[in-house]
């Protein structure tokens, strides 16, 4: 062990007189981090008070904070967004025949609408955002890498939702009827995804070049070890999704014989929007959940290894992304077709979801060995994994041929379990690193009935749509098929659920909003937590940390605490 | 409340542009990994008809007046190595901290970029594929637009690490070597583009 520094002075850059004198590291000496990353941040500050130079500001900010809060608020948007259109398509879906609200077209661009948002709109971005807000200071940087490429992320990401949505409204997704249009949706599905590419390619590359000193990839907080995971595999398999696009942009354009026009872009795209592709975006929830537990308990994680296994086995979820299909366990043909769909079917749908199960069962151990209270940010993480463990199983079932489930709306209420889950994941670690963004602590007990209702939400918006699959009441919406009788109920429930999802996001900005024009100030460490960013001043400053420690385990913050914790 | 952590020594590059190229180059194999098995898949589900005189089966895939200049075709693929081999060179230089030699390697680098982009537009005044004529027209453009959208950004690269090495930066060993992994990256997937594209067809 050797020269002491402050917790403090990692931001202040005081340094002790032990340090002083025993190792040589005398003040100003402040060792640059890496070597793109010293002029980040501090150049942010704008002397205008007027709005325009405020929009300059957050337009051109390349601190990492500001970006993953820029991406978390336009997430949050598309949730309400998403949950408003959620409330329509119940609504249409109660009684077409006597009730509708879109023509057949329309209809069908909403559900296109309804499944973009889910996905790219809402769950990719919104957990992406996070991870550029926090993984920095989690891993001990002073910045996160090429910050204008997040920067670039964001802004391609944003555009691109923007040409999407405006696609869908004329009539141009999949399916549509609008050709012109058609060329605008595969462009803007292509802008937003170069943004994800980007945004994943400054979080992947931080974790593995800017961690402090010290710090092994085995000790990374669980957090950053999802993020570095979902970012790896975002970067190994949207690629692929990139080129289909490609394809499909060349052929739509000049041909439209090769890939079918409107059509081919639900055969050809489909899979980037369904499970297990859509594993990739919740992984960084289990982290967030190993994160939460650990530090709700007051223990140090036990069986971590096994933890970061867990996390990384979801990533076997590419394989299904890569191959472009959803591999549906088929027990015909003969023995040797049924072994090949046995195993595919077990890598792309059984792993992940092995994944996920461990790394709960490894993150609750916690509890088991800790003295655990539950706070709002634990009560969120741990709902929304159980959400999102619920659609990770209802895509197992899906996917067993004589299930029947193919094609119905259950796959709908997969994706609601996996997109509203990762939400309130979201939500949860927001609270928990609230005083590291905004400087504040957010009322537990109202947050904790907040996470009380996204359940309730979650449950009502996607668990109809499971029974109504068990209907054979089809996805999206279509004509033909008899919503009266017993699955208008459902419907209408799934429409409730959403309205009350859309709830609990207002009320919680509400609380955010708050809070932070109270400012009430929050400790630098207000939860007692275990890694770096706890050791830095809330809100956190521009670069971070003046200084730089040495870390020697995996919760360096607690080694340097007295010793309060529980034994693992 | 002051805690104590150890404090740390100072640190040195972490190779950050380095890792991010390496990142770059996963990503984008896997959009040419793809889009190669996109290709295939549509070449293998191409439909088939007898001949006219009925003694041949023929695919409808790539139309029998199109000839591949093998010459423009060959010349890219053999011309890859030398790239590699210019912006290894500049590796080699950088690493003596010889700029004259470090920023000739990178300018033949560029020059042979242009030469690859120039290749590859004879072959499409050549080969003159009508984009709207069947999967082929469109899949071809797609994918060598591809591939040439990526030399342009070797090139790019190269034109950076180039002005960075003429304005005195001896001390840009991350830069030539993250310059010189892409154009390894580039060789290696050309050749496959080559193999599947201009070889198989």
């Amino acid at each position: 062990m050797g020269a002491v520094v402050s917790v403090r002075a990692l931001h202040l850059g005081e340094i002790t007189p032990e340090v002083r004198k025993g190792h040589g590291v005398s003040p100003g000496d402040h060792p640059k981090m890496t070597t793109n990353d010293t002029h980040v941040g501090a150049s942010t500050k704008s002397s205008g008070s007027s709005v325009v130079a405020s929009v300059g500001q957050w337009m051109t900010s390349s601190d990492h904070k500001k970006i993953g809060r820029l991406f978390i608020g336009w997430s949050l948007v598309h949730a309400i967004e998403v949950a408003v259109i959620g409330i329509i398509f119940g609504l249409e879906r109660m009684s077409p025949s006597s009730m509708q609200i879109f023509d057949g077209d329309a209809a069908l661009q909403l559900s296109w609408l309804f499944r973009h948002v889910l996905v790219l709109g809402l769950l990719a971005p919104l957990f992406i955002g996070i991870a550029i807000a926090v993984v920095p200071m989690q891993v001990g940087s002073k910045a996160i890498a090429f910050p204008r490429l997040a920067q670039y992320g964001f802004w391609a990401w944003f555009f691109g939702s923007g040409l999407v949505l405006i696609s869908l409204i004329a009539n141009g997704g999949p399916n549509g009827g609008n050709a012109d249009m058609g060329d605008l949706f595969l462009m803007g599905v292509g802008l937003l995804l170069v943004g994800l590419l980007s945004a994943s390619l400054s979080v992947a590359t931080t974790i593995l070049t800017s961690r402090a000193p010290g710090m092994s990839l085995d000790m990374i907080p669980a957090f950053s070890w999802s993020a570095l995971i979902a970012s790896i595999a975002t970067l190994l398999t949207v690629p692929v999704a990139m080129s289909n696009i490609i394809y499909l942009y060349v052929d739509h354009t000049y041909a439209q014989n090769a890939f079918g026009g409107g059509k081919g872009m639900e055969t050809w795209l489909g899979w980037i929007y369904s499970a297990p592709h859509t594993f990739v975006f919740v992984i960084m929830a289990l982290g967030v959940l190993a994160e939460v537990a650990p530090v709700a308990a007051r223990v140090r994680q036990p069986l971590r290894p096994v933890l970061l296994g867990g996390i990384a086995l979801i990533s076997t979820a590419t394989i299904g992304a890569v191959t472009q299909t959803n591999h549906v366990l088929d027990l015909s043909g003969t023995n040797g077709d049924k072994l090949s769909s046995t195993v595919l079917f077990l890598l792309t749908n059984g792993l992940p979801l092995l994944g996920m199960l461990v790394a709960l069962a490894v993150a609750m151990l916690s509890f088991k060995e800790g003295k655990p209270t539950v706070n709002a940010a634990f009560a969120f993480s741990i709902l929304g994994v159980l959400m999102i463990l619920a659609g990770a199983t209802g895509s197992f079932l899906a996917n067993i041929k004589d299930a029947g489930l193919q094609g119905t709306s259950f796959s709908e209420g997969v994706t609601l379990y996996l997109a509203y889950g990762g939400v309130l994941v979201a939500l949860g670690a927001l609270t928990h690193w609230a005083p590291k963004l905004w400087g504040v602590v957010l009322d537990d007990k109202k947050v904790l009935g907040l996470a009380g209702l996204g359940l309730i939400g979650t449950v009502l918006s996607s668990l109809p749509l499971y029974i109504a699959g068990f209907a054979d009441q089809p996805a999206n919406i279509v004509t033909g098929f008899d919503y009266d009788g017993p699955v208008a109920l459902w419907n209408v429930l799934a429409a409730a659920g959403s309205a009350l999802i859309a709830l609990v996001v207002l009320a919680y900005v509400g609380l955010l909003v708050a809070a932070v024009s109270a400012g009430a100030g929050a400790k630098d460490d207000p939860w007692d937590a275990h890694t770096l960013e706890w050791s830095i001043p809330s809100p956190a400053p521009a670069n971070n940390f003046a200084s730089l420690a040495t870390v020697s385990s995996s919760e360096p913050l607690l080694d340097a605490k007295p010793s309060q914790e529980v034994p693992a | 409340m002051t805690l104590a952590l150890p404090s740390a020594p100072s640190q040195t590059s972490r190779r950050q542009v380095l890792v991010g190229t390496a990142l770059v180059a996963a990503a984008a194999g896997m959009l040419i990994a793809g889009m190669l098995a996109m290709w295939m898949k549509f070449r293998a589900g191409a439909p088939t008809r007898e001949s006219a005189d009925g003694l041949k089966i023929i695919k409808d895939w790539m139309s029998k007046d199109i000839i591949v200049p093998e010459v423009a075709a060959n010349t890219m693929f053999a011309t890859f190595p030398f790239a590699a081999l210019m912006a290894q060179w500049a590796v080699y230089a950088a690493k003596r901290r010889d700029g004259q030699h470090r920023s000739l390697a990178l300018v033949i680098l560029f020059g042979i970029g242009i030469a690859i982009v120039n290749a590859q537009v004879a072959i499409y005044a050549q080969m003159e594929v009508v984009v709207a004529e069947g999967a082929f027209g469109a899949m071809f453009y797609a994918i060598t637009g591809t591939m040439l959208a990526l030399i342009v950004s070797g090139m790019a690269f190269t034109a950076v690490a180039f002005f960075r090495s003429v304005g005195g930066r001896d001390d840009d060993l991350q830069v030539i070597s993250a310059n010189a992994l892409y154009w390894y990256f580039l060789t290696a997937a050309f050749t496959a583009v080559w193999f599947f594209v201009y070889v198989q067809k």
